[in-house]
């Protein structure tokens, strides 16, 4: 430090990354802090490239005719016809062709370097390179040049909406490369990545031009944004940047736009000029060359850039709510307040922002306005607005019409910024029209599905579920017939996206309407002569319906499995593979019958394999390891044999999906009946250890669990000694990783199989390797520890000579100075316990003991919860008599410990005092035990529900020991707090204090207590006494008559809270003293329930109910039905339905029991009907 | 409280009941309901064994042949509907 040639400064300053800092703060001052999360909230943001496919197809078909609807009545032939379908279908195949053949005509010359480039129009070198390269790039590769924005390629790219048949010429280059790889996944993505990322912008400096090209999906090739400035240099809208006065920028910049409008700022027109000045003497000079006249901008709703004051008046509402961000909420005339508005929004909603004059509006306008507003509610509004909006748009859907819903809504879905919630209620509205339209949808059929079907990919499940629904629900809606004429153009779709998405539609369609329907139709297309993508599209179908319909698919199993069979031998490789996929779906589906529709498969599938390789032999074999176990024993042995060479040669490859499927079938065959042990161990074991137990594998964790799972399965058949001696060795491997890879199979396998298999030498290695890799592990891990604690578990009382070492291990790691490590210590002793316990070392307990309650100071919760769990563990098994340290002791440390906030810590504390308190109360004085009732009663806030109901119950094991009068008090005080779950809880902690200590104790001192004039203590009295009478049962018989003129105040009380928990009372004691003749009582009670039969609020009536329910019980169905006869047929409706409500629960409950006691009704009898029962009026 | 609630307690309950043959509700007609109890104490007759015994030994038939009519007679035990009032 003092160093002689210690320089002196020059000055003193911050260093200079903190000046840069404040420098990035400075310039980033307006940066949105939610724009990040706005965006991830975006479904188009977060999707792949592929789910985003979706959203771009569906807006190049946005301007799609509607098709025709030729099952209409009266069908007119609007629309577009299923012919014109084809014929579009077909041009685009035609289409996509032609820019294939471009493209490898293009790559041709270009790889013969015929190709003269123009220089300026080059793209990027490396971009070049990817795109000649190897069809799959490394992902780096592509990064690359995701920084530098080159405007050449930025501004083809830039455009979303691309035709073959309109092209740049200074593009060339450029286009067709990008023309030339279209097919390949890749393609779209590179040149995606080669432009400039949007970034991320404040509103303040956004220049209206990229804005407007979002909204509008202009076609038209846009500048490249402009990279991000600060607010300073920002030019307003409308204006050519300052190119000539280079850094020079105009300090005051005259916002045109505005002065423009200012009538005493604007320019003046000609007309003016003409006036003011005299017609000779002056001449209009030409603007000079490069001149170019400021277009006034034309859309007054693109916000501009700068500062701008707003002008009054409706006529700007549409430009307002444009520039109002998220976070502002709204009002709409006619709509009212929105939870929230989106600048997208505006341009939707354009024409209800401002005021018009409804007056002279056609009824086409009214209602299309009508719909924009009640979509705008539903969208945007609050949940009360919504559920209104929607109800209304659900019961006026067919006088809205099919056409001016789906205009308005499809758009709304196919909006770029659209959100989860958004997407949600949008396609809950078209659920809840669609039942409404009914056929009415059926032009409207493809429309829906291009906007719907990227939901059955998205990622998020329950998108996917709606999705189904929606298409499910279409389906029956527009019909069989339809869905298929519709959707038929896509099956051959060029784009493989298109012809996914339809697949899995056609699944739901089938899933909807039934296979059988469907079934003639997959025939035909699974046999398409005509194209193979027909094919491919056909056998996706089948493999979507079982993977989705799962064993549903077992009736019709045959004919699907016939529909796919001859894909087997497919000349084209992608349909080989998706049918055995398809084939593995279904009897994946099937399992575990349905091994006989598969007949037909077998031979080609076996031949398969040895003739494929690659993906196509990765599928053969996953069907294979699905078909497998469905077969008899011996056939399974038989075909596990034919296969496990394959599977061996296999083991070797690098490709990683195929080592999962290999793994998979591995597991498959190894699970089945009919493979020996002797053939698993000679044949495969050796082969399969070699292969996939090495380090390797245990770094990926999708491997990780794939050979730990095969492995456990293995040793099934195999036995727990053959795998466990493999691998034990390899508990001591220096990687951590493999040696997690080791543990983890090794407990999974003693789990299942135990340990009686492992013989001395074995048991001496893997106690030695366990303790070896537990000491060794630097981060403390699950594994590890249920390793350990299965093992010794397992080996029981084998462990007692190693126990020394072990616990010698904890001791060192429980005063470890890492928290982490004492806390695994402590979880450790809680496995052991019982085991040590077992082995008859008490020493060893009492030492584990004596030092886990040293560490009671312990700061860390989580590790503090560890530990006294331990202690809790060993007090288990050592019991509170020989407890070290004793029991009067342990428990005054506790008892500030409970008043720890943490959720582990309260949960092992009240477990352990919940114990001693059953255990051992008695050597704890009573004060002791006081403050601890004081200390649980916080604890019956936790949030945690066991952490409540072991605190109720501890209070229960408290007052037995004690005598419940303290323990009573404390709680009826209790019930005078202010919060709810405190005083639930006390009551119930009441009901349990009664339950251990005998009704007679309490029931007194809650019937005094009830006279409290306070409405919470008398509500807890009458909880307290409804569960002290559900826990007692039987014994309520002998305190009836001392609650009754308790219960009769309740039940007359003008408290409606009152009634209904008096109600439970009377319901839990009707149950509990049927048989017992208290009916008397009960007679008295029901006549003080019974008016309140007419309730309409929800808990009083369901309480009111279930004591009459209970009374049926107790005092007779007969009576009780004479009761409801009264009313049965009562003038007033009313009456009659409650009636007859109670009379059916009366029905169901007693049918058989009723007969004797339904009236004599024989004096109705007329000459058409006799209503005598003769039956019963027979006698001997 | 909540329309929620009341919405299913109550039409649950009704719901629930309305799955059942034998139950009634609010517009049910007298020739129904007692339909239904007279179908009701056949089938609890033809059920209960000894019942069945000593109507068949009051009418003197076999138990065999009351049970018989008495499942017979479930079909319409108060003879034929009413006829619909013509409105």
């Amino acid at each position: 430090m003092s160093s002689p040639e210690r320089q002196e400064l020059q000055s003193y300053t911050a260093p200079k990354d903190v000046l840069d800092e404040f420098a990035a703060m400075a310039e980033e001052e307006d940066i949105d802090p939610f724009a990040e999360t706005a965006l991830k909230r975006q479904i188009l943001q977060r999707g792949s490239d592929y789910q985003r496919k979706g959203a771009e197809r569906a807006m190049e078909r946005g301007g799609e005719a509607v098709r025709a609807d030729p099952f209409a009545e009266g069908a007119t032939g609007e629309g577009d016809s299923y012919r014109d379908a084809m014929r579009l279908q077909m041009l685009e195949r035609e289409e996509e062709r032609v820019r294939r053949a471009i493209a490898d005509k293009e790559r041709k010359e270009k790889e013969e370097g015929k190709m003269v480039q123009d220089e300026d129009k080059t793209p990027p070198a490396e971009l070049l390179a990817l795109m000649r390269g190897d069809q799959t790039p490394p992902r780096d590769a592509m990064d690359l040049d995701r920084t530098p924005p080159k405007p050449q390629v930025a501004a083809s790219t830039i455009r979303r909406k691309r035709r073959w048949d309109v092209k740049d010429d200074d593009e060339t280059a450029v286009e067709s490369d990008s023309t030339a790889v279209a097919s390949g996944e890749w393609s779209d993505k590179a040149l995606e990545e080669a432009a400039p990322p949007q970034k991320k912008r404040s509103r303040w400096d956004e220049t209206p031009a990229s804005e407007t090209l979002i909204k509008t999906e202009e076609a038209a090739p846009a500048p490249a944004p402009a990279p991000k400035r600060s607010r300073w240099d920002q030019t307003p809208a409308g204006m050519p940047a300052p190119t000539a006065a280079g850094g020079l920028a105009p300090i005051i910049m005259p916002n045109y736009h505005a002065l423009s409008e200012d009538k005493n700022n604007r320019y003046m027109s000609d007309e003016e000029l003409d006036l003011l000045l005299p017609p000779t003497g002056y001449v209009i000079v030409t603007p000079p060359p490069g001149f170019e006249r400021v277009a006034p901008p034309k859309n007054m709703s693109t916000p501009l850039g700068g500062f701008q004051i707003q002008e009054e008046g409706g006529a700007a509402t549409a430009a307002l709510a444009a520039a109002l961000g998220p976070e502002a909420p709204t009002e709409i005339p006619g709509v009212g307040n929105l939870a929230f508005f989106k600048p997208e929004d505006a341009t939707y909603f354009s024409k209800i922002l401002k005021e018009e004059d409804e007056t002279e509006m056609t009824v086409e306008e009214l209602k299309e306005r009508k719909i924009m507003r009640l979509l705008l509610k539903i969208k945007n509004g609050t949940p009360p607005v919504r559920k209104t909006a929607l109800r209304q748009i659900t019961d006026k859907a067919r006088e809205f019409g099919a056409g001016p819903l789906f205009d308005k809504i499809l758009p709304l879905l196919m909006e770029r910024t659209l959100e989860d919630q958004e997407r949600h209620l949008l396609v809950k509205v078209i659920d809840r029209v669609l039942y409404k339209l009914d056929d009415l949808v059926r032009p409207y059929v493809h429309k829906i599905l291009v906007v719907i079907e990227p939901l059955l990919i998205d990622e998020d499940y329950y998108a996917r579920v709606e999705g189904r629904e929606i298409i499910s629900n279409l389906s029956k809606a527009a019909g069989l017939a339809h869905m298929i004429s519709t959707m038929r153009p896509d099956i051959d779709h060029v784009d493989e996206y298109v012809r996914n998405t339809t697949a899995r539609a056609f699944s739901v369609v089938a899933s909807a309407l039934g296979i059988p329907s469907l079934l003639p139709f997959l025939r035909a297309v699974c046999r398409s002569k005509k194209s193979w993508q027909a094919r491919h599209t056909g056998i996706r179908i089948v493999q979507q319906i079982a993977i989705m319909m799962g064993c549903a698919v077992l009736p019709h199993l045959r004919n699907l499995v016939d529909c796919v069979a001859h894909g087997l031998e497919d000349d084209q490789q992608k349909v080989r593979t998706m049918t055995a996929l398809a084939l593995a779906a279904l009897a994946e589906a099937a399992a575990p019958y349905g091994i006989e529709s598969f007949d037909n498969v077998l031979k080609p599938l076996w031949i398969g394999i040895r003739q494929h390789r690659g993906k196509g032999l990765a599928a053969f074999l996953k069907a294979i390891g699905f078909i497998i176990p469905l077969m008899d024993p011996e056939y399974a042995s038989y075909y596990t044999k034919e296969v496990t060479v394959i599977l061996i040669r296999e083991f070797q490859s690098s490709d990683e999906e195929m080592k999962k499927i290999v793994l998979k079938v591995v597991k498959q065959c190894a699970a089945t009946e009919g493979v020996t042990p002797a053939y698993i161990k000679h044949d495969i074991l050796p082969e399969f250890f070699k292969a996939f137990w090495v380090r390797r594998m245990a770094l990926d964790k999708r491997n990780f669990k794939q050979v730990v799972e095969t492995t456990v399965e293995l040793a099934q058949k195999a036995g727990v000694s053959e795998i466990v001696g493999r691998i034990v060795n390899d508990l001591k491997d220096d990687s951590e990783p493999y040696r997690k890879m080791v543990m983890e199979t090794i407990t999974q396998v003693v789990a299942k199989l135990g340990a009686s298999d492992i013989d001395e030498k074995l048991e001496e290695k893997l106690i030695d390797g366990i303790i070896y890799a537990f000491q060794e592990q630097t981060t403390e891990d699950q594994i590890m520890l249920d390793g350990f604690g299965t093992v010794v578990n397992a080996l029981g009382v084998r462990v007692k000579k190693y126990l020394t070492q072990i616990v010698s291990t904890v001791l060192w790691r429980l005063n470890n100075k890492s928290a982490k490590v004492r806390q695994q210590a402590a979880d450790l002793t809680t496995r052991l316990a019982v085991v040590i316990k077992q082995c008859g070392e008490d020493a060893l307990l009492s030492k584990l003991g004596l030092v886990l309650f040293e560490q009671l100071g312990e700061e860390y919760p989580d590790t503090l919860g560890s530990i006294i769990a331990a202690e809790g563990a060993i007090a288990n098994v050592v019991g509170m008599t020989h407890m070290n340290p004793p029991v009067k002791d342990l428990l005054p440390r506790m008892t500030p410990i409970l008043r720890n906030r943490h959720e582990k810590v309260q949960e092992a504390s009240i477990n352990l005092i919940g114990r001693i308190a059953d255990r051992g109360a008695e050597f704890v004085p009573a004060r002791e035990w006081m403050r601890i009732c004081f200390e649980l009663l916080d604890l019956l806030k936790a949030h945690k529900k066991g952490i409540r109901r072991a605190a109720v119950n501890s209070f229960g094991y408290i007052a037995k020991s004690l005598g419940p009068q303290d323990v009573l008090q404390v709680l009826l005080t209790n019930l005078r707090v202010q919060e709810r779950q405190s005083r639930v809880c006390s009551t119930v902690a009441i009901a349990i204090v009664a339950e251990t200590c005998g009704p007679f104790t309490c029931i007194p001192a809650i019937l005094n207590e009830y006279r409290t004039a306070e409405l919470n203590v008398r509500t807890g009295c009458l909880k307290a006494l409804s569960f002290v009478f559900e826990y007692v049962g039987p014994q309520s018989a002998f305190y009836v008559d001392s609650v009754v003129t308790m219960l009769e105040d309740a039940l007359t009380d003008r408290d409606l809270v009152h009634r209904q928990t008096a109600s439970t009372i009377v319901k839990h004691l009707a149950l509990g003293v049927a048989g017992l003749g208290c009916e008397d009582s009960m007679m008295h009670l029901m006549n003080l329930v019974w008016p309140n039969c007419f309730e309409t609020s929800p808990h009083v009536i369901g309480a009111v109910m279930d004591a009459i329910e209970a009374m049926r019980v107790s005092v007779g169905p007969g009576i009780l039905l004479s009761y409801t006869l009264q009313g049965l047929f009562h003038p007033a409706r009313k009456v009659r339905e409650v009636y007859w409500r109670i009379y059916n629960a009366l029905y169901l409950g007693a049918e058989d029991s009723l007969v004797p006691f339904y009236p004599d009704l024989s004096e109705l009898s007329d000459k058409r009907n006799t209503y005598d029962r003769h039956a019963l009026q027979m006698f001997l | 409280m909540s329309s929620e609630l009341r919405y299913t307690a109550n039409t649950q309950l009704e719901h629930l009941h309305a799955r059942y043959t034998g139950t009634g509700h609010a517009d049910i007609t007298k020739y129904d309901w007692v339909t239904h109890q007279h179908r009701d104490t056949y089938a609890s007759i033809v059920g209960h064994a000894p019942l069945l015994s000593y109507l068949a030994l009051a009418d003197g038939e076999a138990t065999g042949r009351v049970k018989f009519e008495m499942t017979e007679k479930m079909l319409q035990p108060c003879g034929p509907p009413p006829k619909k009032e013509e409105d």
